[in-house]
């Protein structure tokens, strides 16, 4: 049996259809086509598929679609417009002759702090680490090492030995207070 | 010179894209696409009695079952054998679907298609499969006792056996050099599995249109999956493309090809006619990919007052699990590698590599390396301990010396060529990681310890890679290469070479790998190669387009091409940069045929003089358009080499282990990028950290693996791994153009030796096996004071 639902994406209401054992993940990659959110684990434990909910994060792979039936969401997809639209502005479209320098001022200070940073490799696990770290310093906009540490040790990475995520955590907590 | 750009921490190109979410990784693509589920053995070792799939046809959505028997002969065969050796003597590959006995817990017996996942998995718990199941070899020692057999036709589970030997210099073998040497230890040292366990698993998604095939993959090497899809499908080469997308980590389980899904869903796509994927998921990675590692070492040292060992014998057993697709590269590697950065008197070293029933053994990341500098460096630190010395001294009194190079250790390579290490400066980087970490006035107390290891790496092994350049009249520079990229940076560094050698600004560079649809001939991305072979290509192709560019300026601007320099995407007289064209308007002028699309082309008909109505417009020799491909190839491996060096802590009542500091002096010659280069150090340290305190796999005397999850499965944390301190000494290889080594593997090598090191300079007794754990270490502890 199919259920009617309705999901507030990244400022945007998506209504969709879903069974009731349709994964929030799955609801977001395969319904509504925001593929940025990814699968790593099914079990909760990678943090791959880490999404805002209603500002907090929350594993996609564990919550069923049917239970956020009108609250809002966040994707990774999202977060530059979060930013842009806390500082007022709207985001550009990157043109695509300039497309990495254009797109710099698409990105999130977060995003932007894990670019400098090299706090990514393949990139696979960065979605749940940009939304996890978009929350973490919402909480704590001065952080210390340790509790950055802590703040994302609810996510894996393979690629990176999570020094240099560690670090741009430490960048972005900057960047935010440039723009307060 | 603004374009200057190799060896500068350039930020890398990937990262908007995967920032934001706009990566396509396997998964992210083929919405539409029908999916495919596998029903996997249960049992580590069973006969398939009968298989019964009328319980699942009733599923909603359901659109084909497959089994071993409904595939073509071409299909069915079994998966090939992709690097025979002499000594593989037995050597065994899966059927793509299980034939009549299942070999490890997780082999696919059953594959189902259904209009989505849910469905497909619904079908698959429906099925059911009879079984009669027989005892199953876990573990080497089962293995070895040869009780019971993996394979009925391979007589005490024995797939391979090589004995290599190098005597010493006075002709003497290892045997005596070891029995009349002043000093003689003997011991045994025990590796576990692990695993590359990439964030994003396998996948695979086709799409056949009736007559062209389109695969994509995520895999190291989508030029091999190509071909071999292509000769299984019996489809004509040219019209099969396979793409590797976004690939979310390899670490080696991704270069095995084909691996049965990577037939069985294009084919399914085909004979069904709708495209069809497959995403691999957590548990199916851990029981049905790849595992590594796992070896037994028997150890014969001799050596003298001074700690120079004068003969080394090694007997290894190496257990490759069910299958040997990838033959045996990993004890080989094991066996070559184990010399690192020394000179040894006499060398024996023999191999026993056994089936058992597991999942099979292909290389992950140091491919058999952090095996063989394990037993190095444990039998260095145990020389040193034996005669009361330094642990760097012995290691200094056996290195080879700075003006030894290029150094024969007289053995035969991976690649079926002489070890030959081409350059390196040993004694300076023990210079080197003993300033950074404090060795010499580190305080010593108990509980705390400090432990080092020393590695030589073979990287960039051949046969070959190519790369193809072409500046189009936009004044853009489109750089391909056929391997692959998992997270490694390839569009950053290829970029910064291509953009280096022909004097652009980076930004106009775009790179595209792992597509066979721009470069079709490519080996793939593992052992540390893809900076030293595409690189070097690329570099190749560029010289030659940059050759064609200024002879065609030269021509328009009445110069001599030696008298002209590119700068910023302009061609200019050196000296006098108002005579100068830009690279866009010599691309046009590349061309004969000069429509004006475009400004540039309109622009380039002031410098076209009258052609010469006695020639053909396209010169003999010459091929319209501005672009070159090329191809590297080297005579033999580079050697990078590196020394860690780390502090280790543990409580004295819950034996937990902390490393609080980690130091690393790295040596992969010329750096493209140094931001890069250190990234691939920290994770392969955090993979090493992994591999020596964390990652085990677990299988119980059934068979079954009791710790397929995340959850289990102690993949490290941010918790869990400690800052890590680098520095880079360069020694360029004289074997490539751009004198690189390459890094990918080298961080995960040592790491365990260095752990084991630091262990047991904290705790006073001998640590002979990695991982180990908080509770090994209190048994450990435990056992040690009930000696004394």
């Amino acid at each position: 049996m199919e259920h009617e639902i309705t999901l507030v994406v990244n400022g945007a209401t998506r209504r969709v259809e879903v069974p009731a054992r349709r994964l929030l993940s799955d609801c977001l990659r395969h319904d509504l086509g925001l593929t940025g959110t990814h699968v790593g684990c099914e079990h909760g434990v990678c943090g791959c598929c880490t999404v805002l909910l209603d500002g907090r994060p929350v594993r996609s792979c564990l919550t069923f679609a049917v239970t956020v039936d009108g609250q809002e969401i966040t994707t990774v997809e999202g977060l530059a417009r979060e930013g842009a639209t806390r500082e007022g502005g709207g985001s550009e479209r990157p043109s695509r002759i300039h497309e990495a320098e254009a797109m710099d001022t698409a990105l999130s200070p977060v995003q932007r702090a894990f670019a400098e940073c090299h706090g990514l490799q393949c990139g696979f696990c960065t979605p749940g680490f940009l939304c996890t770290v978009t929350a973490f310093l919402r909480e704590n906009p001065a952080p210390s090492d340790d509790e950055i540490v802590e703040g994302i040790a609810g996510n894996l990475c393979r690629c990176t030995g999570y020094q240099n995520i560690v670090k741009a955590v430490h960048r972005a907590a900057e960047l935010l207070a440039e723009e307060r | 010179m603004t374009t200057r750009l190799f060896g500068e921490p350039v930020q890398r190109r990937e990262d908007p894209r995967l920032l934001t979410g706009q990566g396509r990784y396997l998964d992210d693509l083929g919405r539409d696409a029908l999916a495919a589920a596998f029903v996997r053995s249960p049992h580590a070792h069973a006969r398939i009695r009968d298989i019964d799939v009328t319980p699942a046809l009733d599923v909603p959505g359901l659109m084909a079952i497959y089994t071993w028997e409904d595939l073509p002969e071409r299909v069915g065969r079994a998966l090939p054998l992709l690097i025979p050796h002499p000594a593989l003597t037995h050597g065994r590959t899966a059927y793509p679907l299980a034939r009549d006995v299942v070999r490890h817990v997780g082999e696919p017996v059953v594959m189902v298609v259904a209009s989505d996942r849910y469905a497909a998995e619904d079908a698959c718990a429906l099925i059911e499969v009879g079984y009669e199941q027989l005892k199953p070899v876990v573990g080497l020692e089962e293995a070895v006792q040869g009780a019971a057999l993996v394979h009925e036709d391979v007589p005490g589970n024995v797939g391979a056996h090589l004995v290599q030997e190098v005597a010493a210099a006075d002709g003497r073998g290892a045997g005596e050099a070891i029995e009349t040497a002043p000093h003689t230890l003997a011991f045994r040292l025990d590796i576990e599995r692990s695993a590359s366990t990439p964030l994003e698993g396998r996948g695979v998604y086709a799409r056949w249109d009736g007559r062209d095939l389109r695969v994509y993959s995520s895999t190291q090497t989508s030029t091999s999956v190509r071909m071999a899809v292509a000769a299984t499908l019996g489809l004509p080469l040219p019209q099969v493309e396979v793409i590797a997308p976004d690939v979310g980590g390899g670490f080696g389980v991704k270069i095995v090809h084909p691996w049965p899904e990577e037939i069985l869903v294009p084919w399914a796509a085909m004979t069904l006619g709708r495209e069809v994927k497959w995403t691999e998921d957590r548990r199916e990675h851990f029981i049905s990919s790849a595992h590594e590692r796992a070896q037994i070492q028997h150890v014969r040292v001799g050596f003298d007052d001074d700690g120079r060992v004068l003969g080394l014998d090694v007997t290894i057993r190496h257990d490759h699990g069910a299958y040997t697709p990838y033959g045996i590269i990993v004890p080989i590697v094991t066996s070559t590698q184990l010399l690192g950065p020394y000179k040894i008197g006499a060398y024996r070293v023999e191999f026993t590599s056994l089936y058992t029933n597991t999942v099979q053994v292909t290389p992950y990341r140091g491919a058999g390396r952090p095996q063989a500098v394990f037993c190095m460096e444990r039998t260095m630190d145990k020389i040193a301990r034996h005669l009361g010395k330094d642990r760097t001294e012995v290691r200094a009194v056996n290195f080879i010396g700075p003006d030894e190079f290029p150094y024969d250790q007289r053995m035969t390579f991976q690649d079926g060529r002489p070890l030959i290490y081409d350059s390196g400066n040993y004694p300076e980087m023990l210079r080197m990681v003993k300033e950074l970490i404090g060795w010499d006035e580190h305080e010593r107390r108990p509980g705390r310890g400090i432990g080092l290891g020393c590695y030589v790496e073979g990287t960039g092994v051949g046969p070959y890679e190519g790369g193809h350049v072409q500046i189009t009249s936009d004044g853009r520079v489109h750089v391909s290469t056929g391997l692959t990229s998992q997270g490694q940076g390839h569009e950053t560094v290829f970029a910064q070479i291509a953009a280096t050698e022909l004097g652009v600004p980076i930004e106009r560079v775009s790179v595209v790998t792992g597509d066979t649809r721009r470069f079709g001939y490519a080996v793939g991305t593992f052992a540390s190669r893809a900076a030293v072979m595409s690189g070097n290509a690329i570099a190749l192709a560029c010289r030659k387009v940059r050759e064609k560019a200024l002879r065609i300026a030269a021509d328009a601007l009445e110069a001599d091409p030696a008298d002209l320099a590119i700068d910023d995407g302009m061609v200019h007289v050196a000296g006098a940069p108002s005579a100068s064209i830009p690279l866009s308007t010599v691309a046009v002028l590349a061309n004969p045929l000069r429509y004006a699309f475009d400004d540039e082309a309109a622009k380039a008909t002031q410098f076209s003089g009258t052609a010469s109505p006695d020639r053909p417009p396209v010169a003999e020799g010459e091929e319209p358009g501005l672009e070159g491909r090329d191809y590297y190839s080297p005579i033999r491996s580079t050697f990078a080499s590196g020394m860690h060096a780390a502090v280790v802590e543990t409580d004295p009542d819950t034996a937990e282990i902390t490393v609080v500091r980690y130091v690393v002096v790295h040596d992969c010659g010329r750096l493209v990028n140094p931001m890069i280069v250190e990234g691939q150090i920290h994770g392969g340290v955090a993979q090493g950290i992994g591999g020596a305190l964390y990652e085990r796999m677990v299988y119980d005397s059934h068979g079954q693996l009791a710790n397929a999850s995340f959850m289990d499965f102690l993949m490290p944390y941010a918790t869990e791994i400690p800052h890590v301190e680098t520095a880079h000494l360069e020694t360029p290889s004289p074997l490539n153009p751009l004198g690189i080594k390459g890094a990918g593997e080298a961080g995960v090598i040592p790491v365990s030796a260095v752990v084991a090191s630091a262990l047991e300079d904290a705790e006073g007794f001998e640590i002979d096996r990695m991982p180990i754990s908080p509770s090994e270490l209190f048994e450990l502890r435990e056992r040690h004071a009930s000696l004394e």
